[in-house]
């Protein structure tokens, strides 16, 4: 699994829990549980294979390698790897599923993106 | 009804998830020439999660809902005991988590294989469900195996690659689950879901009932692809 460098993102470690609002004004790759909200206009968020994110999430854009329930909306792309689970709706510009991905949702791709 | 019981492991399931096959389908032919007339339709795919179907729909400006209730019938919790003690699945706890959707919501829904490789126990509730989600009107497209079929075809996901070709490609579960409620179902889930069991036609009009038309087409891969309408 690819992890970015420590350097470009800000990281949140698999042992770290949180619950609450999450928000913030640079990329974040997550690998441990948030339960609540994500808000990362304008900024990337990647969640890591061992991510648990129980909350709405809003971002740039949206990598998912572990685990997401609740709404997805990017105003670029969402790209679900293959160890990805998704429950819930994602809305974005673009979207890339690699094959084994799970999504339970509904798709909505707007060419004018989110607002 | 011939149910299949027993087990079968396939050692070369990785080479099989590789591959794809190319099918031509009437029935797809037939529920595509509704998606391609109409605007902005909402359409539920219930197959293994396909990008390509998704990008197929939003490409045409359909909302598509994605949910892989095969899957979702692997879920340990949903084991119960009916009256006589024996294991099966709540079918009342998998509506309540699954197939949420408002009455008469989809104009579209693709069912593929689901009823040969769900749960028998779930197989009726599901189709019920599927009756109130879908329009008066929509339409419901599902693939049914032939007597002739082994209880080794495999289960495919569906990608649709045209108006009337699909592209299948052996679905490999991801989770290791319960030994099932019938001793044999789950045995082999490891390595690929397996046939629960072939519909004959009458089967098949007594399980869509319900519905106001049923049509059916024959191919020459043991397979019976199924049009109905609500």
């Amino acid at each position: 699994m690819e992890v970015p460098k420590t350097g470009e993102f800000a990281h949140i470690g698999k042992s770290v829990v949180i619950k609450g609002e999450l928000s913030g004004s640079e990329d974040l790759y997550l690998d441990g549980q948030v339960e609540g909200s994500i808000l990362l206009k304008g900024n990337d968020l990647t969640i890591g294979p061992n991510g648990q994110v129980k909350a709405n999430v809003e971002a740039k854009g949206v990598t998912v390698q572990g685990k997401l329930e609740g709404n997805c909306l990017a105003s670029d792309r969402v790209d679900l790897r293959k160890s990805a689970v998704v429950m819930g709706d994602v809305s974005a510009k673009r979207i890339a599923i690699e094959e084994g991905a799970y999504l339970k949702g509904k798709v909505d791709i707007s060419r004018e993106g989110t607002k | 009804m011939k149910l299949f019981r027993g087990s079968s492991q396939t050692p070369e399931t990785n080479d099989k998830a590789a591959q794809r096959l190319t099918r031509r389908s009437s029935g797809l032919a037939e529920v595509a020439r509704i998606w391609s007339s109409q605007d902005g339709l909402c359409i539920l795919d219930m197959g293994a999660t396909s990008a390509g179907n998704i990008r197929h729909f939003a490409a045409m400006g359909h909302r598509i809902y994605s949910e892989d209730l095969l899957s979702a019938s692997t879920e340990p919790d949903l084991v119960t005991k009916d009256e006589s003690g024996n294991p099966v699945l709540d079918s009342r706890k998998f509506l309540e988590e699954n197939l949420v959707y408002p009455a008469a919501h989809f104009d579209v829904v693709l069912c593929w294989n689901l009823p040969d490789y769900l749960d028998e126990s779930l197989v009726k509730p599901v189709v019920g469900r599927l009756w109130s989600v879908l329009k008066p009107g929509g339409a419901l497209l599902a693939f049914f195996h032939t007597k002739d079929a082994g209880p080794d075809s495999p289960c495919y996901r569906y990608h649709i690659t045209g108006n009337d070709s699909l592209d299948m490609q052996a679905v490999v579960p991801k989770r290791e689950v319960r030994r099932g409620p019938t001793g044999a179902v789950h045995r082999s889930i490891g390595s690929g879901f397996r046939l629960q069991r072939v519909f004959n036609n009458r089967h098949v009009e007594n399980l869509f009932r319900d519905f106001a038309s049923i049509k059916f087409f024959l191919s020459r891969d043991n397979i019976r692809e199924v049009l109905v309408v609500r």
